[in-house]
């Protein structure tokens, strides 16, 4: 007994951040992918195991990316030839990134918004992932105990990503289903005063756009709205546009960037755009995310802070290659946005004739599902018992709207980019088959 | 704020309150003199600076993005953090890289460049790997790493402390490059993008805001950004002498921790490099013993940096801080050891760090944290390719370091006949060089001149003890494996202008 004791008392601390549970990993949000790694459903080997729709990766446009790759393997490879560049690029450790690379995202961000807007290469700061992008910002535009404005409900990994190493605070902007979950002028304001009566200094207005978890865009007027919040409040205006190549349509999407241009560029010090290829060209794994910041300051201390997150020279080089090749990049946004609306279709139809509503998408690898029909009470609970029910008897895995800080029970996001659609097909049927025993059930009890 | 911590420190332990407000001051004005004398035009973005008048006659375009908002950049506020970082480089270090970046040497292009001698890269042995690429990898990258999988294998969403087979191929790297006197455990590897984020990641790991590891100075100039700029934590030098031949004493590092009790400052740990840079030593057994009954006495942290263990060119065998800990059952909790391929595998640019821990929770909490710095699956993959060649990399380390060799030796051979001398060392990609004889004063502004005057007049960028944190004033690091056989009496000759001019009068 002695001995066990002596034992906790000589060991080793930690600090408070690694002790911390702000990494979020015990939440629903994650537990369901534990699920799905225990049982994951393949065709063939496991067709009874969890679909995983908790994931939103795009994997339907891999056959165009790999036929490029394929094709262009001496601008991807450096075995080829000895003059390959193979040994200025493994020493180029610049945070400033190659400048090919950083001249590819800027045209690559400008053809994703039809041209609409443009990027000045200058102002792209290279980070490892849009992870590290938003926690980067948030380390630069806010000091630790002052918080950010971020409307919900939103992508849970943010209070992992905002919060946890920089000490700051999430205030949520609560948006409701009455008016489909738009930002209003209204909301903002009752969460920078719920901050001000807890003594917590706004900083900044944090918007992802297209939306995660609602896969909509958000309306021009909306966006003049919020950056005229923020310009009254004097903080800063942060949107995450990782998914505006997964618009439906082109035209649908608005970028900040926009409205900036179209008001001659007035007050943008207070806007940065973060950005990433992991949707919209499906590349998660090469993590690469960026910056872009029409402050000056801020440029310069993101490039300097970047140093902990550089991208790799060699998938610098890769990209710089392909994302110049402007008719690949034309073809591939342009057939990306067609499937994935293709997509979005099949599974609102798929839903509908299950009885089960969603909310109006143009953007984005999910849809936003509306189950509060299905809870006896509108709570919480009764929201995460639907939520293991579908986990464990339909064996989809689905993200919960609570974890997403939705303040109205029975929305969930449902992902449907990352399978086939044959999987896609089997997941429809097992929710279509749960949604008719539920009726058989309800009509049995004379309900 | 960044100024006014070292200061404090100064003026608080070591120096007393004399030395400690002159030397500081006397630093802070000459670098203000450096910096108006030598401030480049500022390159990001560029912007044309218009009167407001004229801004509404320029056409819609993208010049629009480029121009820096009329006077009201810095009125929306930043954080503390960010005023910080955003301040202009004070350290010689930094300032030193910039030059070079602005300026290259280039043989054909640009001979008049200035010669980085002051960044730890080694160029010795990169077409070895060029030649294994060319002979090993003809196909797209799709057909690379173990599985096969295509673009799934490298496209998707994978751990973010890296893939399974990356983990094995280091883990098995840094067995070979060790010596092969301990074995890694792949479980145990945790990779990050650099070395750099993943001593950071460490420093949220095992300290709060405010605590303080100690440091054996001189230290690697990066150590201040990396371990302190965004976490809070402070960096204590424990100063090491020439007389000692720069080795670390288990007495001034008693003193160090004592002093900082007193003042109410909690030591979380001690941060190591073993190979140490920028002198080169090695450190023996004995005091890595001594090292870790120090550690276990106070109930605190080791961090050893290896990122230079297979850099050896001596016959000092290298011992790792986990073969100490091989053979102590108990106290593994407290020992972290940080590698990485930007050194003895000469590829910075693909950015592969590795924390290597004996702690079960400290590796959990810097898995999780990997995921804001974690490495392209693509160079994983191609890293994979390379580092399964078990034939390749025992060629590569046994080449590289016989290059390491001969390097080190015409260097210093040059030096000699300039009539500098430099610290016996056995590893790094530098050497450690005694110019004490040639500053004027014997300080630290004296050692700054001819900073200058190396990196103006000679056109060599070298880093000055000063930005190491050495006490004793004159030294300079050397990095000489950036440079090839032709480039050697070049340097020497650049060099020999300066000592020339700076030879005291007979």
């Amino acid at each position: 007994m002695a001995i066990e004791i002596e034992h906790e008392l000589s060991a080793v601390g930690l600090s408070k951040v690694a002790v911390s549970d702000t990494h979020g990993e015990d939440s629903p949000y994650f537990a369901g992918w534990k699920a799905y790694d225990e049982n994951p459903y393949d065709e063939s080997c496991n067709p009874s195991g969890v679909i995983q729709m908790g994931l939103a990766e795009n994997q339907v446009s891999f056959d165009l990316l790999e036929e490029y790759l394929e094709n262009h393997s001496e601008a991807t490879n450096f075995g080829s030839t000895k003059t390959s560049g193979f040994r200025d690029n493994a020493l180029f450790q610049d945070y400033h990134g190659l400048i090919s690379f950083r001249k590819a995202m800027a045209s690559f961000m400008e053809q994703i918004r039809g041209g609409r807007a443009k990027f000045n290469p200058d102002r792209v700061v290279i980070t490892a992932g849009a992870t590290a992008a938003n926690e980067l910002l948030t380390f630069i535009l806010v000091d630790p105990g002052d918080a950010l404005l971020v409307p919900a409900p939103y992508y849970p990994g943010f209070d992992r990503d905002l919060r946890w190493r920089t000490g700051v605070n999430i205030i949520p902007v609560h948006c409701e289903s009455s008016n489909n979950f738009e930002i209003t002028t209204e909301a903002l304001e009752a969460a920078y005063k719920e901050a001000e009566s807890k003594k917590i200094r706004v900083r900044g207005v944090l918007i992802t756009n297209p939306s995660n978890p609602l896969g909509a865009t958000i309306k021009r007027s909306i966006l003049e709205d919020i950056l005229e919040f923020a310009t009254r409040k004097n903080i800063h205006l942060v949107s995450d546009e990782i998914y505006s190549g997964s618009a439906f349509s082109s035209d649908e999407f608005i970028s900040i960037a926009e409205i900036l241009e179209a008001r001659d560029y007035k007050d943008c010090e207070r806007v940065h755009i973060v950005y990433s290829l992991s949707k919209d060209l499906g590349l998660p794994g090469f993590r690469v995310g960026t910056i872009y910041s029409y402050n000056d300051k801020v440029v310069t201390t993101a490039r300097r802070m970047s140093s902990f997150t550089l991208i790799s020279s060699q998938t610098q080089q890769l990209l710089a290659s392909m994302l110049s090749d402007k008719k690949f990049t034309e073809n591939y946004i342009r057939i990306n946005r067609e499937r994935l609306k293709k997509r979005y279709e099949m599974i609102i139809d798929g839903l509908e004739k299950a009885g089960i509503q969603c909310l109006k998408g143009n953007a984005g690898l999910f849809c936003w599902m509306n189950l509060s029909p299905l809870l006896e009470e509108s709570t919480k609970q009764q929201e995460l018992e639907l939520w293991k029910l579908i986990l464990h008897e339909v064996k989809l895995n689905i993200s919960p709207g609570s974890s997403c800080h939705c303040s109205e029970p029975g929305w969930f996001r449902v992902c449907f980019a990352n399978m086939s659609e044959k999987t896609l097909e089997v997941a429809l049927r097992r929710i279509h088959d749960f949604m008719e025993r539920r009726n058989t059930v309800k009509r049995n009890n004379g309900l | 704020m960044r100024l006014i911590v070292p200061l404090q420190g100064v003026v608080q332990g070591r120096g007393g309150l004399i030395l400690g407000s002159l030397i500081p001051c006397a630093l802070f004005y000459f670098l203000q003199f450096y910096l108006k004398r030598h401030r480049s035009p500022p390159r990001n973005p560029p912007s044309p600076s218009s009167s407001a008048a004229n801004l509404s006659e320029l056409p819609r375009s993208s010049s629009r993005a480029n121009l820096t908002t009329r006077g009201s950049i810095g009125l929306v506020h930043v954080s503390a953090r960010a005023k910080a970082v955003a301040a202009p480089n004070d350290s010689p270090y930094y300032i030193g890289l910039d030059r070079v970046r602005e300026d290259p040497y280039d043989e054909m292009s640009n001979p008049d460049g200035v010669i980085q001698l002051g960044l730890a890269e080694n160029r010795l042995s990169l077409d070895l790997i060029e030649d294994w690429l060319s002979k090993n990898l003809t196909g797209s990258i799709l057909g690379v790493g173990g599985n096969g999988l295509g673009l799934s294998g490298i496209a998707t969403y994978q751990p973010m402390d890296g893939l399974m087979e990356f983990k094995v191929a280091m883990a098995d790297f840094m067995t070979e490059v060790m010596g092969r006197t301990v074995s890694f455990d792949p479980s145990r590897v945790v990779l990050t993008s650099g070395a750099t984020p993943a001593l950071e990641i460490l420093s949220f790991c095992l300290a709060d805001q405010g605590n303080a590891f100690l440091v054996p100075a001189p230290y690697y100039p990066g150590f201040d950004r990396d371990m302190r700029w965004r976490t809070g934590v402070d960096l204590i030098p424990v100063h090491c002498r020439s007389c000692d031949n720069f080795t670390l004493s288990i007495t001034a590092l008693e003193q160090s921790f004592n002093q900082a009790r007193k003042r109410g400052q909690k030591v979380r740990g001690i941060l190591i490099s073993n190979p140490s840079n920028p002198v080169g030593n090695l450190l023996n057994r004995d005091m890595l013993y001594d090292l870790l009954d120090f550690a276990r006495e106070r109930n605190i942290h080791i961090i050893s940096d290896e990122i230079f263990a297979g850099s050896k060119y001596g016959n000092e065998e290298f011992v790792s801080m986990a073969e100490i800990v091989d053979s102590e059952e108990a106290d593994k909790d407290r020992v972290h050891i940080i590698y990485g391929m930007s050194k003895d595998f000469s590829v910075p640019g693909f950015r592969v760090g590795v924390i290597y821990s004996f702690n079960e929770n400290v590796l959990a909490a810097s898995r999780k944290l990997t995921r804001f710095s974690s490495v392209s699956t693509p160079t994983q993959q191609l890293l994979v390719s390379v580092l399964s060649d078990k034939r390749f990399t025992q060629e590569y380390i046994k080449m590289n370091k016989q290059r390491m060799r001969s390097t080190y030796d015409l260097f210093v051979a040059g030096l000699k006949e300039l009539g500098i001398e430099c610290t016996k060392s056995s590893a790094g990609l530098y050497c450690w060089v005694d110019m004490s004889r040639l500053i004027s004063p014997y300080n630290e502004k004296g050692e700054l001149d001819l900073w200058d005057k190396l990196l103006n007049i000679a056109k060599i960028n070298v880093t000055p003890g000063s930005a190491c944190h050495c006490i004793e004033p004159g030294w300079f690091r050397f990095c000489f494996t950036t440079l090839n056989e032709k480039e050697i009496p070049i340097v020497m000759e650049r060099i020999r202008k300066v000592v020339e001019s700076c030879k005291p009068p007979m």
